[in-house]
């Protein structure tokens, strides 16, 4: 069976706290050994001097838009942008037509993702049916078909008394609840943060307060019924405010952040570019050094990039008509890196809160380069300095803020159950 | 100076919002004449782009490029569009494969017609986008002000009503603002938009405080969908809160003008005998209108197309 020597590089591994330089040998999927100086001369070597060695991202958040919506992106797409960027899986969200609500449709999507897909996937299925806010799925079914977590996504349940019951039943199956946090009638057809940017451009505010009163809403529920909420895309100093509390109550929460929300502010929206729509909104600065500061103290426990494709023509419309959303997977890795350029995190703690923590919110295998773990494995130059063009890259969408920038840090190397699947000079391998 | 495209008041200096209000009163000349037409824009080719239903405006603008001889053509995709999600970008494309000399683009939201300018060879003119700007309103306000009272400077202008919905009184805020004026807001606490401090404005609960003192109040038309519940409880509580007439007037200066950009929704806004009679100055912002809109398109079109490095490239 095929070897792989992950040689030269600075092993960053957070569930064994090892961080220095050491050799990564793979023998048959799995770590068969992290050492200095391994000699395995029949072995596949990937060169990793420079750069770091990781267990592969996990994200916790992806719109792969198949079935429906191939002509967004599709399993095939996505997971080829996944591996590029780095991330060995990606939990995908069940608003596909037809709606993930049902075993059928998740068997569809974990077989398309066996032959597409270079990227394990993980279905996200609906919480309640149609994504209609009224009746529940048949969680057991969908957990027994693959499910990994469920979620409304974008349509969150605004009935507290079927929000209370998806987390009550929840208890049953043992996997989080994804709970997108806005208030519908708060957001009032609001496309870009409430306040002077808002005003400014005379478009429609999204208050924070319309997130803020959900996540409350939300973490009393989760409280009260005792099941394990997870947040998604955190993006208001309230919200991280409210989480920390409940944490410290003992509440079961857990809560990512997107890549955006951690670097981006609404201000980013005045030239009223239609890709810095994106839900929730980009926020204010203090919002935005609050989510970084969540992130660093472990209120908020893990990045997600929320990759949202969209066709050009879909971006092309007005502002408050394009659709909200952005790509990531390819980028996410060079925007994050930007927390440990400016001393916030180390660089074992970012790679924790991309991989580690993702792999323990879903109890899935991998975020760990421990000897018997599949190996899923990403090497990282975080100098490299590339300039990002959406046209070059393997998601279908090109609805990205930081088209034509120079970005620094890359994914070099992309191993996912021992077999090398992306490398930065040769592209996708399989 | 003055740029290539009038998106909004914003981006213009002192200088540049003179220099086109001064253009102005030469053309307000031309619509006094019998023969209220001069050869200055023949052979250019004028395209109001409105997507969002406007008589008035229109009407104003078509006006304006007849007397200046241009040839002026209406395309409003608006309505038919709204269902078929058309991009705005392949409509501006469209447009710029016939070559105009200027497009006047309004839109119902913010934006619009900055994201056309980038893509269009020909000069932009905002004709209104969404709760943005309204540059030539505010214009033929100033123009209109300026007639009245000498000057901008040193005035107190109170615009009264929906604020958060309205891209007018953004515009005139910028504008008075830039000339000097001290500008004040008020209206019912929903209708006055997050951080409105930022803009620079004083913002007010009380219309009595708000027009205490002020030589200008312009009331703003506000949308009978937004009067009935979600903003203001009532038709009959926003006049007798927000309305202006003759008794409520008496809190600003004594020689006061009161301006509306219309149509106005008598008894709502404006008293019906305000709306029709001194002060008020409704006919005359109409008037201005058309000379403002004569002076922006004269400045404006026909300039050398935008360099093609500078325009957004289909990928």
């Amino acid at each position: 069976m095929s070897r792989i020597l992950v040689r030269g590089g600075r092993v960053l591994d957070p569930a064994s706290e090892r961080d220095g330089p050491a050799d990564v040998l793979v023998e048959d999927g799995c770590i068969a050994q992290v050492a200095a100086g391994i000699a395995a001369e029949d072995a596949l070597i990937v060169d990793a001097s420079g750069c770091w060695v990781t267990p592969g991202f996990i994200d916790l958040h992806t719109h792969l838009r198949e079935p429906g919506q191939e002509y967004k992106e599709d399993i095939a797409t996505g997971g080829r942008a996944a591996v590029a960027g780095g991330f060995t899986a990606v939990a995908c969200m069940a608003n596909t037509d037809p709606v993930n609500d049902d075993p059928a449709t998740t068997d569809f999507i974990l077989d398309r993702a066996r032959h597409d897909s270079p990227a394990r996937v993980y279905p996200v299925a609906a919480a309640t049916r149609r994504l209609e806010g009224q009746e529940l799925t048949e969680m057991s079914a969908l957990v027994d078909a693959g499910a990994v977590a469920f979620s409304d996504d974008g349509r969150t349940i605004m009935d507290g008394g079927v929000m209370r019951n998806v987390l009550e039943y929840s208890r049953l199956v043992e996997v989080p609840i994804i709970s997108h946090a806005e208030d519908r009638g708060l957001v009032a057809g609001g496309v870009v943060n409430e306040g002077a940017v808002s005003t400014r451009l005379g478009l429609p505010g999204n208050p924070a307060v319309a997130e803020e009163v959900l996540v409350a809403r939300d973490l009393l529920l989760a409280e009260f019924t005792r099941a394990h909420l997870h947040v998604a895309h955190v993006s208001t100093r309230g919200a991280v405010e409210l989480i920390r509390r409940a944490r410290e109550r003992g509440v079961h929460v857990t809560a990512e952040v997107a890549p955006h929300h951690l670097t981006l502010t609404d201000e980013a929206a005045l030239g009223y570019d239609t890709n810095t729509r994106v839900a929730p909104p980009l926020r204010s600065a203090a919002d935005r050094d609050a989510c970084r500061a969540g992130l660093v103290d472990g209120t908020l426990d893990a990045i997600a990039t929320d990759h949202a494709p969209h066709a050009q023509h879909e971006k092309e419309l007005d502002f408050a008509s394009a659709p909200p959303g952005m790509i990531g997977l390819e980028t996410a890795l060079a925007v994050v890196l930007d927390l440990v350029r400016s001393g916030e995190l180390s660089p074992i703690e970012l790679v924790r809160r991309l991989s580690t923590n993702p792999a323990r919110i879903l109890s899935r295998p991998g975020g760990t380069l421990e000897v018997g773990a599949p190996a899923d494995v990403t090497v990282v130059d975080p100098e490299k300095r590339w300039l990002y063009d959406p046209a070059k890259g393997y998601s279908k969408a090109r609805n990205s803020p930081w088209t034509g920038q120079t970005l620094s840090g890359r994914a070099v190397a992309t191993l996912v159950g021992g077999r090398l699947v992306y490398d930065a000079m040769r592209g996708i391998l399989v | 100076m003055i740029g290539r495209d009038l998106l909004g008041i914003e981006d213009l200096e002192r200088a540049e919002i003179e220099r086109i209000l001064d253009t102005a009163l030469h053309m307000s000349e031309i619509g006094r004449r019998e023969v209220k037409k001069v050869p200055t824009l023949r052979g250019r080719t004028i395209v109001n782009l409105f997507f969002e239903p406007s008589t008035r405006t229109r009407a104003s603008f078509e006006i304006a490029g007849k007397r200046l001889s241009a040839d002026v053509i209406n395309f409003s995709p608006g309505s038919s569009s709204l269902t078929k999600a058309e991009s705005i970008l392949d409509t501006a494309r469209t447009l710029d494969a016939m070559d105009p000399d200027a497009v006047v683009v309004r839109h119902s939201v913010a934006g619009v017609p900055s994201r056309i300018a980038e893509v269009l060879a020909a000069p932009v003119i905002n004709a209104g986008d969404g709760a943005h700007e309204h540059p030539t309103q505010a214009l033929l306000d100033l123009l209109t002000v300026r007639q009245e009272k000498g000057r901008i400077d040193g005035l107190t202008v109170t615009i009264v009503g929906d604020i958060v919905h309205s891209r007018v009184a953004r515009s005139n805020i910028y504008g008075f603002r830039r000339l000097g004026a001290e500008v004040r807001v008020v209206g019912p606490p929903p209708m006055i938009p997050a951080s409105v401090e930022t803009l620079g404005v004083k913002s007010y609960t009380s219309l009595r405080e708000a027009l205490d003192g002020a030589d200008v109040v312009m009331a703003l038309r506000i949308q009978n969908e937004r009067l009935s519940g979600a903003y203001t409880p009532s038709i009959r509580e926003y006049s007798a809160t927000f309305g202006i007439d003759r008794a409520t007037l008496r809190f600003a200066k004594d020689d006061a003008i009161v301006m509306h950009p219309g149509p106005v929704n008598r008894g709502v806004e404006l008293s019906h005998d305000l709306a029709d009679h001194r002060p008020s100055v409704i006919l005359d912002q109409v008037r201005n209108g058309v000379a403002v809109r004569m002076a922006v398109l004269y400045l404006f079109s026909g300039r050398p197309p935008r360099e093609a490095a500078d325009r957004e490239v289909r990928p």
